[in-house]
């Protein structure tokens, strides 16, 4: 647990070498909900194959890493259905209506100083405070 | 195919970040968001140390014509706050402190999220296929008010 931080930032290190990766070699921003968003609604159709590829390893090297972790890592994702759904319906929604989320407007938009993706950030932090506070605290649903 | 096998090397490496940052883990996301709780620094670093290189690359891309495939580099960010990138920023705010997950992780840890996971990540689809549809609503009832 002590170490936790540590981990944090190597991790955050290889997040953000991977956005510099796709952002030099690619020409484009490293942004989950764009990537995946555009495929979904269609509207980055003309570049599925790089979409599709950058997903595929998003999918893939984690598993086959995660075995190799001494102890289990685990999502710990609620069990509350009504929750599951409403949470991903709104991350969805969400996301493709401001246009990023936590990778393309919080790593890769405050790295150019972009207000809009400094601002995202700011509101995507808050309301997700909010959240935990409302729903935790209050409610003790999650 | 050299652009879909860059894409997939990107796309694998941010997922191990997210593993080994322990982004995948919604405890961890949501003690960073519990402010009132056990808080949890840990998405700070994680944070700080994703935008450390990507703050290098933009520099770099700044001083180059094309990127090393050929393309166009992004072009400029818009500098304006409006009222898609708010709404859309809470909302999306909203659901990632309800479940822990946000699109990245989604789908990294889709082949270990059980049951849980998948149904996060199919509704996380669902919402953006339907995102079009609501972000047309959102000007007319923007339209109506003006």
């Amino acid at each position: 647990m002590e170490m936790d931080w540590i981990w944090g930032l190597i991790g955050g290190l290889m997040i953000g070498s991977a956005g510099a990766f796709y952002l030099l070699v690619n020409g484009r921003v490293m942004g989950a909900s764009g990537i995946i968003g555009g495929l979904v609604d269609r509207s980055g159709w003309s570049t599925w194959a790089e979409r599709a590829a950058f997903i595929a390893g998003l999918a893939l090297i984690p598993a086959l890493i995660r075995p190799f972790y001494g102890v289990p890592v685990l999502t710990h994702v609620t069990n509350n259905w009504p929750v599951i759904i409403a949470a991903g319906l709104l991350v969805g929604i969400g996301t493709r209506v401001a246009n990023g989320c936590t990778s393309g407007h919080g790593v890769c938009g405050i790295s150019r100083f972009s207000l809009r993706g400094i601002g995202a950030t700011v509101f995507y932090l808050l309301a997700g405070g909010i959240s935990v506070i409302i729903f935790r605290h209050f409610l003790s649903v999650i | 195919m050299m652009r879909s096998l860059s894409a997939f090397i990107a796309g694998g490496l941010f997922g191990a970040g997210l593993l080994v940052s322990g982004m995948t883990d919604t405890q961890k996301v949501q003690g960073w968001l519990d402010i009132f709780g056990d808080w949890d620094p840990t998405l700070a670093f994680v944070l700080g140390g994703a935008i450390l290189p990507m703050t290098v690359a933009w520099n770099i891309a700044s001083r180059r014509a094309r990127a090393v495939l050929g393309n166009d580099l992004p072009e400029k960010s818009g500098s304006e706050i409006d009222r898609n990138l708010v709404i859309g920023s809470v909302m999306f705010g909203a659901g990632w402190g309800l479940v822990g997950l946000c699109p990245g992780p989604a789908v990294a840890s889709i082949s270990w999220g059980g049951i849980g996971g998948l149904v996060f990540l199919l509704s996380m689809l669902a919402g953006m296929l339907t995102a079009p549809a609501f972000r047309a609503r959102l000007s007319r009832m923007a339209a109506a008010l003006t």
